[in-house]
């Protein structure tokens, strides 16, 4: 009986789903955090995480370990996001919000050219230190492989860490008051300008965790390999509430689990369609986002 | 001390303040008042760095800050409690004044215990949301969220705003007495003429962006022609 739960067709979609949903999560979340400092809705963030992913995951042919590789990634993101906010980014507050979403979608293309010049459009397959072989279960698979592991173990360390940053230090407190008030937070000392600098840096360290797990996936690393996860993930920001990153985190998971049933049992052609009308029914019945509070901000 | 000379700024083709001069002393209130539009809420800005003036010198305690950035004002002493009072209100009542203590060498558990004290009433509310409180407990979080990283100069933008008349002079009575215990240089702009000149030592009486009188409170206070022109006090 427990054979037949764990093997179920359910049981492997909804775990799939699971799987794939916290990685959109992870980019729903790497969203919020620069929508939240800067008011940037970041069209590029996909692609700027699949480029700090290369510069990290092609050591792997230096036959560097897969974590030091891991931890490269994560460090280049996090400064490729600091010196994005300042070079390109800062110019462009104050001005009216199209500026900021031209710049940034013509970056995203910028950045797979050269992607794509640099280390050329075919994928790169890395191998995961984890296998993707299902674990079994009276010798049927269950939905759920050692690297599925560690992808949601991978995507809820970085989401708790991140919660924890924001919710018991200092430094969070600061970034929050930064995002929610920057001129009462300047009033009081902060240095809100370098808080905005690494919102950036953070969310895009944050990517490219995402982008790690997407690439050592069965897709394989190439320039355009974030692009159907960044639209989830940004469908997924939109639902759960560009002001609430456990709304985004929530909302990612949801649609993953729902695109995983389509996939299976309609025609997998159809699950980017109905991400986008999953969008379409949030914005019509609550278009501040499903889990955002913005309606009762500042006194 | 504050020292402002011939202080001008404009926003376009229009000038909010025209040539502005005083000084602030320490350990006294010094009130700004007149009309809606005066300029009063430009002149407080402009001294926290939030606007940059076209002409003229700010200087505190004889160091020109005209031209340093606000968030270093801040650090430098200037604690500005702006119009609204700018409490976030998402922010319980504590995490509001650990982000007060934060930017400067203040010790935070130290700071918390001093203005629990100092405020009470803030004690009992400290996990509250700022959201919760009422206009007149906003107004003391907001100055103890100010005073908690020691400042020299205090600038207060409107506090009796929006507040009962009983709560606006218990809350005049308490900028003074911190005035004087901290020996602070308190500059109070007030829409509310006779609470602000009641406690203050010296004014300023500010007319479309220029100053038509810089005296002293009970001097301003008893020339009938400012009180019938400028605010609106009639006797």
């Amino acid at each position: 009986m427990v054979a037949n739960i764990l093997t179920s067709r359910i049981m492997t979609d909804l775990l799939g789903g699971i799987t794939s949903g916290v990685v959109i999560g992870l980019v729903a979340l790497s969203l919020v955090l620069v929508w939240q400092s800067t008011n940037v809705l970041n069209f590029a963030q996909g692609a700027m995480a699949m480029f700090a992913t290369y510069v990290g995951m092609t050591q792997l042919n230096h036959n560097l370990n897969f974590w030091l590789c891991v931890l490269i990634s994560v460090l280049v993101g996090f400064l490729f996001g600091a010196i994005t906010e300042r070079v390109l980014v800062r110019p462009l507050y104050g001005k009216a919000e199209i500026n900021p979403i031209v710049v940034m979608v013509g970056f995203l293309s910028l950045l797979e050219a050269v992607a794509s010049s640099i280390w050329s459009s075919v994928p790169r397959f890395l191998t995961p230190p984890f296998s993707t072989t299902y674990f079994q279960n009276g010798g049927s698979p269950t939905g759920l492989s050692p690297f599925a592991l560690f992808q949601i173990v991978a995507a809820f360390f970085v989401m708790a860490l991140v919660a924890l940053l924001f919710r018991y230090t200092n430094l969070g407190l600061q970034l929050r008051a930064a995002a929610l008030a920057p001129e009462v937070a300047r009033l009081l000392g902060v240095r809100v300008g370098r808080l905005l600098t690494l919102g950036w840096a953070l969310s895009t360290a944050v990517g490219a965790v995402a982008a790690i797990v997407i690439s050592t996936g069965d897709a394989g690393l190439f320039p355009a390999n974030m692009e159907s996860v960044f639209i989830a993930g940004f469908i997924a920001a939109a639902i759960g509430g560009l002001e609430s990153p456990a709304g985004a985190l929530l909302a990612g998971v949801v649609i993953g689990v729902i695109m995983q049933f389509i996939n299976d049992y309609l025609n997998s052609g159809y699950a980017g369609f109905v991400g986008v009308i999953l969008l379409v029914i949030s914005l019509l019945i609550r278009p501040q986002g499903l889990f955002s509070k913005s309606t009762q901000r500042r006194v | 001390m504050i020292a402002i000379e011939n202080l001008s700024v404009q926003f376009g083709a229009v000038r909010a303040l025209t040539s502005v001069s005083f000084r602030a002393q320490t350990g006294a209130v010094t009130a700004v008042i007149g009309a809606n539009g005066a300029g009063k809420t430009t002149l407080l800005r402009t001294i926290s760095g939030l606007i940059q003036p076209h002409d003229g010198r700010i200087l505190l305690e004889n160091r020109d800050i005209t031209q340093v950035e606000t968030e270093d004002i801040s650090r430098m002493g200037v604690a500005h409690v702006p119009e609204g009072r700018g409490v976030i209100a998402e922010f319980t009542v504590e995490e509001n004044l650990r982000l007060g203590a934060l930017a400067s060498k203040v010790d935070v558990a130290a700071g918390l215990a001093l203005q629990y004290e100092q405020f009470p009433v803030l004690g009992q509310r400290r996990k509250q949301y700022a959201a919760t409180l009422s206009g007149g407990e906003r107004q003391m979080l907001a100055m103890a969220r100010a005073l908690i990283a020691k400042p020299k100069v205090l600038l207060l933008d409107e506090p009796s705003l929006g507040l009962a008349p009983l709560v606006t002079g218990e809350l005049m009575d308490t900028i003074q007495e911190l005035c004087v215990k901290q020996s602070l240089t308190v500059l109070l702009v007030e829409q509310n003429a006779k609470s602000a000149l009641r406690i203050a030592q010296h004014a300023l009486v500010l007319h479309i962006g220029s100053v038509v009188a810089d005296d002293t409170a009970a001097n301003v206070a008893a020339d009938t022609k400012l009180r019938r022109y400028y605010l609106g006090l009639n006797d």
